[in-house]
Parts: C-alpha cells; sequence; structure tokens
C-alpha cells in the first residue's frame, strides 16, 4: 500500500543512493542461496548483535534460543519523532521476512520486518505508552520483540562494523 | 541598526536585477518581475507539501530521471542545514538540524516559521479579457473580486468540472497575480495554453496576456509572531500597511532602508496568522536572510514534513492527494469557493455538472462522496487506507492523514459516501489489516487564527 514502507525505504529515503540496492526480491533469492552454509555456522560469534539491511537488530540469548529484535539508531534517527508503534501479538508465528510490526513517526509509516523465523515470546510493551523512547534508545531499552526460534537465522545479517559501512555508503 | 548594513547587502542584489534585466533573455520577463514588482499583488497560495510522498515515491522519482531543480534560497537552507528531498521537481528542504518535524510544528504555532514557497508557479495574467477568461475556468466570482484581494479558487476541467489545479488568485490594479502548485507545474500550462488558444478564437476582441514569473522569489512567514517580525523589515509607510492588512489581502510593500519592492498577501497555508512575499528573484536571498537575523529567537526556517502537517491541522487540501482531476469543488467541500453569481448564471467549465452537484437531493443534486475529516484511534492512517463501515463493507478513502503534533491524535482527510459525512459519525479505517474506530470530525482540527477585518464596518 502506497503509505507503508519498510523502515530501510524510510532510511533510504534520507540518501540518494536507494537506486543501487536491490530490490527486495533479489534480496530474497539471495537469502536462499545462502541459507545452506549457515547451517554449518553455529557459533559463538553468531550471538553478537547483527544488522539487516533493512535497519533492524537482532541479538541472541545466551543459550540461543531466543532472539531480541529492535530497530537500529541509523533508522530512529531517519523516522524522526515515532508517535507509535505497533507490536506482534505474543505467540504468533513469525517467518522470517515478515512484517511482525511498524513504527509510525510523523513523516511516515515502517514495517519492522523479522529476520527470524520463530514465534513472538515477549513484547515490549512500554513502547505502546511510550513510542517516543524509540528515539532514545533503539538498540537498547527500546527492544521491539523477543522471538524464540527454532533455528538460526538465515538471512543476510551483518556486524556492527559491516552495518556501519552499509550506513555510510548508502 | 542594522539596517545600514542590510542597505549595503541588499543594494547590490537591486543593481544586480537592473543589469540583468536588460539583458535580452530577461527583457520579456522584466516587465512583469521587475518593474511591475512595486504594484503586484502576491497572493501566495497554499501549497503543498506532502512530506510523506517523496518515501512513497522514491519508484515514481526515479523513474523521472530529470535533476530536480533549485529555488534561489538552496543554498541558504543548506546552511542552515536543510535535509533535501525532491517536491514538485525541485530539490526542496523537508526538515532542518535545528528542529526536528514535531518541534518546527510547534514552532510555527507558537513563534514564526519561514517557508521557502519558491517552487510554486506565480502566474500574471492581465489584458481586458483576463477577468473574462478567468471566470471562465474557475468558479469563482472574479468580477466582485475588490483590488489587492485574493481567493482560493481552483482551474477546472471543461465538461466534467474535475479539478486541474487548487490556486490563489488575486487582483492587483492593472492586473490577476495566480500562484499554482508546483506539482502541477507542465499540466497547468498545458492547460493554460490550450484554455488560452481556445479564449482567443472565440474572443479575438479580449485579448489575455499570460506570463509565468520564472525565479520570482516566494516565501511564506507564518505563525503568531508574523506581523511583528514583518515589521522589522518593512519600511515605515509598509509597515503601517501591515496593520490594517486583514486575512486575503494583498499589498506591495518596501523592504527597509532599501528600494526592494515585494508583494506581501496575508495568507498561508498553516491556520495561523503570516503572509507570503513574492520577492524579486535577485533579492529574495537577502530578504529571506534579513528577516532571520531580525528575529533570531522567534523566526526558524521551516520544512515541508511541518508545512504538510500544519496544512492538515488547518484542514487545507493538497493536490494531488486530496483533489485530482476527478474531483469537482462539491465533492471536495470547496462549495464555498463558488461565487453567488456563478451560482445563478454559470458559465464556467464544468457548470452543468457542478450546478446540478449544488442542488438539494430531492432536486436531483448532491454528490456520491464528500471530503471529510476523521480522527482515528491508535495507529495513523495515511493516504490510500480504507474507510469502512461496521460490517466491512468500503465507503471511502484515506487520501492524507498524519499524527497531529497539536491534539496529540491522529488526523486524516478522505472521501466518504455521502450520507455518512456529518461530524460524529462513527466508521472504521483499515491499517495494516486492523480496524481502528474513526470519527468523522470537523475541518480545521485546529481552529485557525486568521487577522481578520472586523466585520462591524471599517468606517
Amino acid at each position: 500500500m502506497a503509505s507503508r514502507s519498510s523502515v530501510v525505504r524510510a532510511a533510504r529515503q534520507l540518501t540518494s543512493a536507494a537506486v543501487k540496492r536491490p530490490s527486495p526480491f533479489a534480496c530474497q533469492q539471495w537469502r536462499r542461496t545462502a541459507q545452506m552454509p549457515r547451517l554449518f555456522t553455529v557459533s559463538a560469534q553468531s550471538k553478537e548483535k547483527k544488522y539487516t539491511e533493512d535497519h533492524e537488530w537482532i541479538e541472541a540469548s545466551a543459550d540461543g534460543k531466543t532472539y531480541t529484535l529492535g530497530i537500529s539508531e541509523y533508522a530512529a534517527k531517519a523516522l524522526g519523532d515515532v508517535v507509535y508503534i505497533e507490536l506482534p501479538q505474543v505467540d504468533l508465528e513469525v517467518g522470517e521476512g515478515d512484517a511482525i510490526g511498524a513504527v509510525e513517526s510523523v513523516k511516515s509509516a515502517s514495517d519492522i520486518l523479522t529476520p527470524v523465523s520463530g514465534t513472538v515470546a515477549e513484547v515490549n510493551e512500554a513502547l505502546e505508552q511510550k513510542p517516543g523512547d524509540i528515539n532514545k534508545d533503539p538498540e537498547g531499552e527500546a527492544w521491539i520483540a523477543k522471538i524464540t526460534v527454532s533455528g538460526e537465522p538465515a538471512g543476510k545479517l551483518m556486524s556492527e562494523a559491516e552495518y556501519k559501512e552499509f550506513t555510510e555508503e548508502a | 541598526m542594522s539596517s545600514k548594513r542590510v542597505v549595503a547587502k541588499l543594494q547590490p542584489a537591486v543593481n544586480a536585477s537592473v543589469t540583468r534585466a536588460l539583458r535580452p533573455e530577461f527583457a520579456q520577463r522584466l516587465q512583469y518581475s521587475t518593474r511591475t514588482i512595486a504594484n503586484q499583488a502576491t497572493t501566495p497560495r497554499k501549497l503543498e507539501a506532502r512530506q510523506l510522498q517523496p518515501f512513497v515515491r522514491l519508484a515514481s522519482s526515479e523513474a523521472s530521471a530529470e535533476k530536480p531543480a533549485r529555488t534561489g534560497l538552496y543554498e541558504l537552507h543548506s546552511k542552515y542545514g536543510a535535509k533535501f528531498v525532491p517536491f514538485g521537481g525541485y530539490e526542496m528542504p523537508v526538515q532542518y538540524s535545528d528542529l526536528s518535524i514535531i518541534d518546527s510544528h510547534n514552532w510555527t504555532r507558537e513563534k514564526a516559521s519561514l517557508f521557502d514557497v519558491g517552487h510554486m508557479v506565480q502566474h500574471h495574467f492581465s489584458g481586458p479579457g483576463a477577468e473574462a477568461f478567468l471566470e471562465s475556468i474557475t468558479p469563482s466570482s472574479i468580477s466582485t473580486l475588490p483590488p489587492n484581494q485574493s481567493t482560493l479558487s481552483t482551474l477546472l476541467h471543461p465538461e466534467s468540472g474535475g479539478i486541474v489545479d487548487d490556486t490563489v488568485i488575486a487582483r492587483l490594479p492593472d492586473r490577476f497575480y495566480v500562484v499554482t502548485n508546483a506539482g502541477c507545474r507542465e499540466k497547468d500550462k498545458a492547460y493554460l495554453s490550450e484554455q488560452l488558444e481556445s479564449w482567443k478564437q472565440k474572443n479575438p476582441d479580449q485579448p489575455v496576456e499570460w506570463n509565468i514569473l520564472d525565479g520570482q522569489g516566494l516565501i511564506a512567514l507564518q505563525g503568531p509572531l508574523s506581523a511583528d517580525i514583518l515589521s522589522r523589515v518593512l519600511a515605515d509607510e509598509s509597515v503601517l500597511t501591515l496593520k490594517s492588512l486583514y486575512f486575503g489581502q494583498c499589498t506591495p510593500a518596501t523592504i527597509k532602508g532599501t528600494d526592494v519592492e515585494v508583494l506581501v498577501s496575508r495568507a498561508g497555508y498553516t491556520g495561523e496568522d503570516g503572509f507570503e512575499i513574492s520577492i524579486p528573484s535577485a533579492a529574495t536571498e537577502a530578504v529571506t536572510q534579513f528577516l532571520l537575523d531580525n528575529a533570531k529567537d522567534e523566526l526558524r526556517f521551516a520544512g515541508l514534513g511541518a508545512r504538510d502537517t500544519l496544512r492538515l491541522e488547518a484542514g487545507m487540501c493538497l493536490y494531488g492527494h486530496d483533489l485530482d482531476d476527478t474531483t469537482t469543488p462539491v465533492e471536495a467541500a470547496l462549495s464555498w469557493i463558488i461565487g453567488k453569481d456563478r451560482r445563478a448564471k454559470g458559465g464556467f467549465h464544468g457548470d452543468s455538472v457542478i450546478l446540478q452537484q449544488l442542488k438539494k437531493k430531492s432536486e436531483g443534486g448532491g454528490v456520491s462522496r464528500r471530503r471529510i475529516g476523521l480522527i482515528v484511534e491508535g495507529s495513523p492512517a495515511r493516504e490510500g487506507a480504507e474507510i469502512v463501515s461496521e460490517s466491512g463493507e468500503k465507503i471511502g478513502n484515506i487520501t492524507s492523514g498524519c499524527p497531529s503534533p497539536t491534539l496529540k491524535k491522529n488526523i486524516s482527510m478522505g472521501y466518504i459516501k455521502d450520507g455518512l459525512h456529518k461530524a460524529g459519525t462513527e466508521v472504521q479505517v483499515v491499517v495494516r489489516g486492523k480496524k481502528r474506530k474513526a470519527v468523522v470530525t470537523k475541518m480545521p482540527f485546529v481552529p485557525s487564527k486568521y487577522f481578520k477585518q472586523p466585520t462591524t464596518a471599517k468606517a
């Protein structure tokens, strides 16, 4: 729908490099092919915070069974004053790439896409009352949801350094 | 104190315009943008801002590969930390680094903001046939429009009465000053050329001269402190004139300490008191800087982001969203722009359709949809969202929407089935697949604070 756009598009809007970006479809294809090798890389390093090209972040719990998901500081800054956050319902089953909620700022509505499949275990209800908190601490207190996963995240994920580079070249 | 410096700053600009005017390529424009600035009126117009759109429109803005133009204030915007987006064929500031959109919005309602609206298209129509020509393409009563007075109007398609563009038309002593939307520039040009051609053929004895004021600056000073701030940069006699310049009126004015003539219209697109100021190209930047320098703690630049939330709160339409080629003024809740004499006699494009729509339902009149305001619970409802009934049947659609910084509620504008348009009607709006409660609400959402002529005689 016309008035919806992903966080990535919102963030892109601040830059002029949008044209160069792969379309979501291209991305998904890529994810599928990338899935296989990833199965073998279950290691401690996968528990560090990772970022998506759509400007979400995920971080695994110590046991690796639950991932906390939020939007990046870059995205929060790009969106501006956030006035409403639509959270997913607890127990909702979600698939990789699904829109599980949305962030509404004065200027736009942006979907929150999950890079992991699983079940929503917990949502940050405090954001319903104080959506503006997401502008203050998007990668900490203002996390969005926790998702219990059955496997490893499959799509393209970036380390903090890679993500930083990604947003700088954008 | 600072006026001396300003003279120094402005004077070269003025001189520059004179030399420029001598060059052949400027000769034609000169006549309109330099010599006559003194008695032009500017009516600024309503604007459009749609900030939201650039987001959504990425695809199409990529498609039109043409390089966006820049207004004469581009450098100044950059200096003040503007973030630019493509809009109406121009690179326009959407916001500035000093204030968020909400802060900028509130700043406008509490103090004053300065908007660059130089991307809008300013026209002059003159000649013996100008008045009748404008009456043929708009439903406004141009013949009863007093000098130095402006009116909101619409350019209409022949037959259908659909809106080609919305516009503000001002009568200056010797011509009409018309401002149209930047986004409709090419469409309007084609339309006006065609209409003038056909006018010429039918009325060879009533010539109309049409000129577009390319490069002429246009800024909007909006907010409760606007009159105070503007007074600081005007020559004494112009300051006096300002005191009795009411909403909808315009006047030529002189910038203090210079001979720069601008056209000041008490108008705007925010619902606040304010002015739109049409400035000769060469002096636009200097005059704008002069304003900013004279109100350091009160005046800030504001961009398209705040402009959109402000105009929505004020219940004003944005062409291409709340109005389009298929909408008639009656459907758009703009019947008030149709002049009394025009209702009786017609004689404008689409008059048979529009006058029929104005009639009572019992006489076969009315419309099937009407523009309304809505307050929506939960999530903001933006353009494209459907309005549905309790049973889920589609009864309308949203054309603009945002969270209102002033009301702290979600406001939207849209079209709804006739009969359901009364204030207080409860409906639902579908956002991300979920129905949200909404109530039809009178517009403006935030009461306007125009500086109106006292109704008790001005004798």
